[in-house]
């Protein structure tokens, strides 16, 4: 069970009729780094909010943390779980989104506190003084007052990381966390990606960034045409892909 | 009137720029604003043909003043004003949690719930207000008694008398909070369909419930789109009330024609009438500027109090001076 934190085996997906995902099978490991690669419309972030229901599966399975996600076994048969038990799941998966999604009615202190407070039932005391300690981590303790409006893209997404921190996941998912950021902005962002790597953090991210990837990642997967079509360390596919899709798409982005 | 406003504008900018000329550096442009003449001349028009009509119903020999006098702090009207008020408040109060739970149910994915949600606002804005008041009110011819119990057996909890049940007032209450509930469903789904469906995924990867996301997340963020048009609903329901007259609730319409059907002054009971209505849409209106304040945290657009507006507007007035077209 330690073993593998994430399980996924053989995941499909259609929209209509479409067939986005054609059985995705990979393993995460418990503080492992898994960066997934691949061109536009390959099913990345498909597969991602996957992990996390929201995006229902047609076939195959996943299980994170050795529980199935979305379904429940009960006397050795599965029932789709309800909407409360889907939530209770995703309290343990933190998600950081390309487009940031904070909430821009509460300010980033408060953006961090609306879910330890209105889930977990944290006091709220202790949930602001947690708020601000996930702050300061991300480098932003003297905006904590500022609205997400009154905030760089980069500073937003940082918040989010923080406001993802707070639920104390066992793990996180990326998708394209710094595509919607200016170039200078890039930086500040995976840097605290990278610390969140070094403190053991398990993560699964959906990027472009081929440097980060090299430097931090553990395993990098190559996507295409809902499939996986390489997997490995950084220096197997990145510096020595075997597949010629991997080496075109490698070609395009560096 | 409206047309003096921007006239003042232009008139603090010009003063404004010329105290700025000093501290200018050579480089500026130094421009005499644009004038608006013509802002002055419809100003003008509007003015004296307003002048006019107000002359035309003083000097009016038909218009008893004094009977407007006597009657707008008359303790019926007064009662009747109070009645008005409370109507509209308990209605739009009541309608709006009703019309939540149909906007709700009408974007939830229970076909059962989309159903009748669409059903009920079929029928509610689909037919005449007044109808439906008539309806509520006339309801004792229908069903003399009201009971509770398992329908097709003889098996009854309670009963009572409709017309104990559900009084002129009740009736009336009850017409127009059923039938505003349609509308406000409708102003609060389109609320909630204008909110990114990037804060659903946010909320939902936090865990957090849907009815949790709908009072926290989903509906704040609605307010800001369905406000205003609550607003405009709320003054027209102020005025709807008038049409409780036709079941006899003792609002402040129907107090006033009992008054004039006995002194024969429907003229000057009528402007009573509209002067209590025009105030009570004023009074009405400034609850709307708060919580348009408050729901509007956190956007670029807003403005911390009605000073911060004033100097908020200075602000935009100084960019937009000539002196910035470098
Ligand atoms: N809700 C949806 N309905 C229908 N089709 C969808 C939906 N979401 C995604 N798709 C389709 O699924 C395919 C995979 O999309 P996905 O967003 O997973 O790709 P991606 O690898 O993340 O691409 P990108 O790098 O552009 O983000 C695309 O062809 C897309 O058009
Ligand atoms: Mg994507």
């Amino acid at each position: 069970m330690t073993e593998t934190l994430v399980r996924a085996s053989n995941v499909r997906k259609s929209y209509g009729h479409v067939e986005v995902l054609k059985g995705v099978s990979l393993t995460v490991k418990p503080g492992e780094v898994m960066c997934l690669l691949g061109p536009s419309g390959s099913g990345k972030s498909t597969f991602l909010r996957c992990i996390n229901h929201l995006e229902r599966i047609n076939g195959g399975r996943i299980e994170v943390g050795g529980e199935l996600v979305g379904y429940a076994r009960r006397h050795g048969k599965i029932f789709e779980m309800n909407p409360r038990e889907v939530s209770r799941q995703r309290r343990g998966i933190g998600m950081v989104f390309q487009r940031f999604n904070l909430f821009p009615h509460m300010t980033a202190v408060e953006n961090i506190m609306a879910a330890p407070v209105g889930v977990k039932k944290m006091e709220r005391a202790a949930a602001k003084a947690r708020a601000h300690e996930l702050l300061e981590r991300v480098g932003l303790s003297h905006v904590a007052g500022h609205y997400p409006a009154q905030l760089s893209g980069g500073q937003q997404q940082r918040v989010a990381i923080a406001r993802a921190l707070a639920m104390d996941p066992e793990l996180l998912l990326f998708d394209e966390p710094t595509s919607a950021l200016d170039p200078e902005l890039v930086g500040d962002v995976l840097d605290v990606m990278r610390r969140l790597a070094a403190d053991g953090m398990t993560m699964i991210v959906v990027t472009h960034e081929i440097g980060f990837a090299r430097s931090v990642a553990d395993t990098v997967v190559f996507m295409d045409g809902g499939v996986v079509v390489e997997a490995g360390s950084p220096a197997e596919v990145l510096d020595n892909p075997q597949n010629p899709r991997t080496v075109a798409f490698l070609n395009s982005v560096m | 009137m409206s047309s003096a406003v921007p006239a003042t504008t232009a008139a603090t900018a010009a003063a404004r720029q010329e105290g700025a000329v000093a501290a200018e550096a050579e480089d500026d442009v130094v421009a005499i604003p644009l004038r608006h003449p013509w802002r002055w001349v419809v100003a003008a028009v509007l003015v004296l043909a307003l002048a006019g009509l107000l002359a035309s119903l003083w000097t009016n020999p038909n218009i008893e003043h004094s009977t407007i006098a006597t009657y707008l702090f008359n303790p019926k009207i007064i009662n009747g004003v109070g009645l008005s008020l409370l109507v509209t408040v308990i209605a739009m109060l009541v309608s709006t949690v009703l019309g939540v739970l149909l906007a709700v149910m009408r974007l939830s994915k229970n076909p059962v719930m989309n159903a009748f949600a669409w059903l009920y606002v079929w029928v509610f804005r689909g037919t005449p207000l007044l109808i439906q008041i008539v309806f509520w009110g006339y309801l004792g011819l229908l069903y003399s008694q009201i009971s509770l119990g398992v329908p097709f057996t003889d098996f009854t909890i309670f009963s009572v008398d409709t017309n104990t049940l559900v009084p002129a007032f009740v009736a009336g209450l009850l017409a127009l909070t059923l039938n505003q509930a349609a509308y406000s469903a409708e102003i609060i789904r389109s609320g909630m369909l204008s909110v990114d469906p990037g804060q659903h995924e946010a909320a939902a990867s936090l865990g957090m419930s849907p009815s949790y996301t709908l009072f926290k997340v989903v509906l704040p963020q609605a307010m800001r789109v369905i406000i205003p048009p609550m607003g405009n609903e709320t003054i027209s329901m102020l005025k709807q009330t008038s049409l409780l007259s036709v079941i006899a609730v003792l609002e402040l319409y129907t107090v006033a024609t009992q008054i004039s059907s006995q002194n024969l002054r429907q003229v000057e009971l009528l402007l009573v009438v509209s002067a209590w209505y025009l105030f009570l849409t004023s009074v009405l209106s400034v609850p709307q500027y708060y919580l348009e304040r408050h729901y509007g945290r956190g956007t670029a657009a807003q403005a911390p109090t009605l000073l911060g507006r004033i100097l908020q507007n200075r602000i935009t007035q100084n960019r937009i001076t000539p002196r910035s077209k470098r």
